[in-house]
């Protein structure tokens, strides 16, 4: 059962990561990127991460991908002329894309040897409470340091903004 | 053999699941018909009285209606995202009845992170609105759909903070627990801190308001500048899609506010034992009796044959379902159901309530009140409960 939605989902990101890249129009685009991380969001919960698995569809599916389709919107965006690849790309393109995967499928081999396989459900510790006590006591720094990023950038997006205004 | 099927562990939340979306549709057109009577009611008219006595087969003719319309879609519009967009919104909408706390038994999941996943579907939802609202090429649609996600965006912030009160009295994210918790203190979570978690409950009521795009904050669709907002281009039963998604989300946030603010399926001062025959029995024998008696007075009123042996029948059945709660057995089944559907249906009376009460609020006073008012008053909210939890509870 886990194996087959493992697959199912799988493919179902894949085929919408690939459609982002076709889709001539951005909407298409950002809907198809939609697919891909509520995909991926299913996969976080087929590995027993349910907290992490609902905080990406509300961040990533929710509210980062609304702000993107918002903005294409708000540009009034219109599907992107189809121009022909240049030579270099229609020769090299498919070989060096395979060469690139190869290198991918080989490193991941590498750095995770087969003792280490992930589990279905094999994650413990999914849940809010854990993640919490982690995020508090042994994630304490880098998550302070990320606020304090996040800080900073919103305060930047505030002085683009002022400038603007004036 | 159908031992098996019985303990099987998906039997329950499969039938479960099998019923609400055999019933919901009619349910909510049976909102709609409560929405149409009550306004009708503040304004002093009559509201639907033509298909049934007292129009109470209106929501039936209604769905007919919309099944047997033309479908259009417009020619310059986006064909496949056109076609899509409603079944976001209401696949969303009726997603997130997987996670709702019926009663003790029932109910589809009772998952340890039930309440994201409804604000994980609800987010979601949002998009179902925008691309409806960008694929009809129509300008009405297109400023009704940004208008929409700025809101809806906006107000979500105040809506975490306000659940985040609640989570935090009870100590858990799975909607079971959060009324077990208040059962376990003896108290409604909204009398709970001596009286202060009403505040996170108006942010969450406001709030609310405006996730579900719902008079006083419906610019969304506000009818006097943009027709019908973004589903202005939408008709027969793509448009009935989006409605069904709308009142399941109405459905959901009241029954989000019953189950993390007022006590789920408990009945009132849940731990007080000899309140119980008089609130579990005597309360909706006398309620049920009492609106069967008050129907049979408005028979005479109406000329029609027909329509007096209809009225006489809905009286019967309502006294038929007071007997229901005479037998303990059957008593002690159905009692957590009544509660909770009595106090969500309480909540959406509130809501129709603020429909027929308050005017349209402009634009810029929508964003002041959810960022200057709402997300403030939250998070202050959240500290103040805080510190009161731990004062009250160790």
């Amino acid at each position: 059962m886990d194996v087959i939605l493992f697959l199912v989902f799988a493919i179902i990101a894949v085929v919408c990561a690939i459609n982002v890249v076709v889709q001539t129009h951005p909407i298409s685009s950002a809907v198809s990127l939609v697919g891909v991380m509520a995909s991926l969001a299913v996969l976080y919960l087929l590995l027993g991460a349910e907290f992490l698995a609902a905080a990406q569809v509300i961040v990533y599916a929710g509210a980062i991908m609304v702000l993107f389709v918002f903005v294409i919107m708000l540009l009034n965006a219109g599907a992107e002329a189809k121009k022909g690849r240049s030579f270099t790309a229609q020769l090299l393109g498919l070989p060096l894309l395979v060469a690139f995967l190869g290198l991918m499928a080989y490193f991941v081999q590498r750095l995770f040897p087969q003792s280490t396989m992930v589990h279905f459900g094999g994650f413990r510790g999914g849940g809010a409470a854990e993640i919490g006590h982690a995020l508090f006591t042994t994630f304490l720094l880098p998550f302070e340091v990320t606020s304090i990023l996040i800080l900073v950038a919103i305060l930047g997006a505030i002085v683009l903004a002022r400038k603007e205004m004036d | 053999m159908w031992q098996t099927v019985y303990s099987n562990p998906l039997f329950a939340p499969i039938v479960v699941t099998l019923v609400i979306i055999a019933a919901f549709p009619l349910v909510a057109g049976y909102i709609v018909l409560l929405e149409r009577k009550v306004l009708a009611d503040f304004q002093v008219r009559l509201g639907p009285m033509r298909v049934g006595p007292h129009g109470l087969l209106q929501p039936i003719a209604d769905a007919l209606k919309l099944l047997l319309k033309e479908d259009i879609i417009p020619a310059e519009s986006d064909k496949a995202i056109f076609w899509f967009a409603p079944c976001i919104s209401t696949i969303t909408a009726l997603t997130a009845f997987s996670v709702l706390p019926f009663t003790r038994t029932i109910y589809v999941a009772d998952v340890n992170v039930g309440l994201l996943v409804i604000s994980a579907v609800s987010a979601m939802g949002i998009l179902g609105i925008i691309l409806g609202g960008w694929a009809s090429n129509s300008h009405y649609s297109l400023l009704g759909a940004l208008r929409s996600a700025a809101q809806l965006v906006s107000y979500e912030v105040a809506l975490s903070f306000a659940l985040l009160s609640g989570v935090m009295a009870a100590g858990t994210l799975s909607m079971k627990s959060i009324v077990l918790a208040q059962q376990q203190r003896g108290v409604w979570f909204v009398f709970d801190n001596w009286g202060f978690m009403i505040v996170p409950f108006a942010v969450y009521i406001i709030a609310a308001t405006a996730e579900t795009n719902r008079a006083p904050f419906d610019l969304p669709e506000a009818e006097s500048e943009l027709v019908g907002g973004f589903h202005t281009e939408y008709s027969g039963f793509r448009w009935c899609l989006y409605f069904l998604a709308e009142y399941a989300n109405i459905f959901v946030v009241s029954s989000v506010a019953v189950a993390l603010f007022w006590g789920g399926w408990l009945r009132p001062f849940p731990s007080v034992a000899w309140l119980d025959v008089p609130l579990n029995v005597a309360f909706p024998v006398v309620l049920f009796v009492g609106s069967g008696a008050m129907t049979l007075t408005l028979v005479k009123k109406l000329k029609d044959k027909m329509q007096q042996a209809v009225l006489v029948a809905v009286a019967l059945a309502l006294v038929l379902v007071a007997s229901v709660f005479i037998v303990p057995v059957v008593n002690h089944a159905v009692i957590g159901l009544f509660w909770f559907l009595l106090k969500v249906f309480t909540i959406i009376y509130l809501l129709i309530w603020f429909r027929g009460t308050f005017p349209r609020f402009r634009y810029d006073q929508l964003m002041n009140i959810g960022w200057k008012v709402a997300i403030p008053v939250g998070m202050a909210a959240v500290l103040i409960n805080a510190v009161l939890g731990m004062l009250r509870h160790g």
